[in-house]
């Protein structure tokens, strides 16, 4: 339920096509295919619907400040339910990172910093990159990469995405 | 010029003479482009925003400080991080009202003009440095604090010292609602 087919045999698939055309449900159904390894899982979210999701969590975010009793609150750090946690760290400048993670996983307020400085680096300095776009950097998503790994590998339980 | 992942070390440096060189060779080319020292003067300051509201958070980003609870805190912060950060100089800083929201900063040493010594005649109101306003101005609006960044008195012009005046334009109680 509300899980995808989301590799076959190490392939991507997008829909119902794999990368190279072939039709995914025609490839399952014919037996000399067979072994076959299917990877399911949740749909990888659109950048539509990231964007959507993000200024919904804008929104609570505002209201949470507003909400705190304590005066000039930080507004939501964390949220956290039973499969994941979601980290948020807000910049001087208004700017929100999200980490959503396992609940286990240490270390993501030092990630969290990391992926700001390399927003600063390799995303601001970046004369072509224009400010409150999305980030369409190769050296940016290199790096980012490189930090989720050194992440992972850091703390003591199960992988973070 | 990329970081490896190690980023607390040592800044990769260049040097200090292209640095200068560059920014002067900028000036020089926008004199050539206006005619006016007003468009000139101008055109630093747009340059300057455009590359402020970038270096805040790299600014943010590397020294880790935290929020300023007023304009004061927020001068200071100017003077003695954000330039020592990147110029490599400490400029005074001094409250020049009573209200709280101007300052001065008094640059003794400008790593900008260390070749400069006077402004040639035909471009007397030139302000060189220009661009270290806008690059204040641009900065300090990304932090949601509006200014009006310029230059007071410019030794290149003749006068005694080099003072940027800033000029908070909005008391802290009014900004309610952040981005």
């Amino acid at each position: 339920v509300g899980h995808a087919v989301l590799a076959i045999n190490g392939a991507e698939v997008n829909g119902r096509f794999t990368a190279d055309g072939k039709d995914v449900l025609e490839f399952l159904g014919n037996p000399t295919n067979y072994p076959v390894s299917i990877r399911f899982g949740r749909h990888r979210l659109s950048s539509n619907e990231k964007l959507m999701l993000a200024s919904m969590f804008h929104s609570l975010f505002a209201i949470g400040s507003q909400l705190s009793p304590e005066v000039g609150s930080s507004g939501i750090e964390m949220l956290e339910t039973d499969t994941f946690k979601l980290h948020c760290f807000q910049t001087l400048t208004g700017i929100k990172f999200m980490v959503l993670a396992d609940p286990r996983q240490t270390g993501i307020d030092a990630l969290l910093r990391k992926i700001y400085e390399i927003y600063s680096d390799f995303a601001l300095k970046n004369p072509f990159y224009s400010l409150e776009m999305p980030i369409r950097c190769e050296l940016f998503d290199q790096n980012l990469k490189l930090a989720l790994e050194v992440a992972e590998k850091a703390g003591p339980f199960g992988p973070g995405s | 010029m990329s970081r490896s992942p190690g980023r607390k070390q040592e800044n990769h440096k260049i040097s200090r003479e292209l640095f200068v060189l560059t920014y002067g060779a900028l000036v020089a080319q926008l004199c050539k482009d206006y005619e006016k020292d007003e468009d000139v003067n101008a055109c630093l300051d747009r340059m300057g925003y455009s590359i402020g509201i970038r270096l805040i958070d790299d600014f943010l980003a590397r020294s880790a400080v935290k929020k300023c609870r007023s304009y004061s805190e927020t001068a200071d912060m100017i003077a003695q991080v954000a330039f020592k950060m990147y110029l490599g100089v400490t400029p005074s800083v001094s409250c020049s009202s009573a209200s709280g929201n101007e300052f001065s900063l008094i640059l003794d040493k400008n790593p900008l003009v260390d070749f400069v010594e006077e402004l040639p005649a035909e471009r007397a109101s030139l302000c060189y440095c220009n661009l270290l306003c806008g690059v204040i101005r641009g900065a300090l609006e990304m932090v949601h604090l509006a200014a009006e960044v310029s230059f007071l008195q410019d030794r290149l012009k003749g006068d005694a010292v080099t003072e940027i005046g800033i000029t908070f334009l909005r008391k802290p109680e009014d900004r309610k609602h952040r981005r």
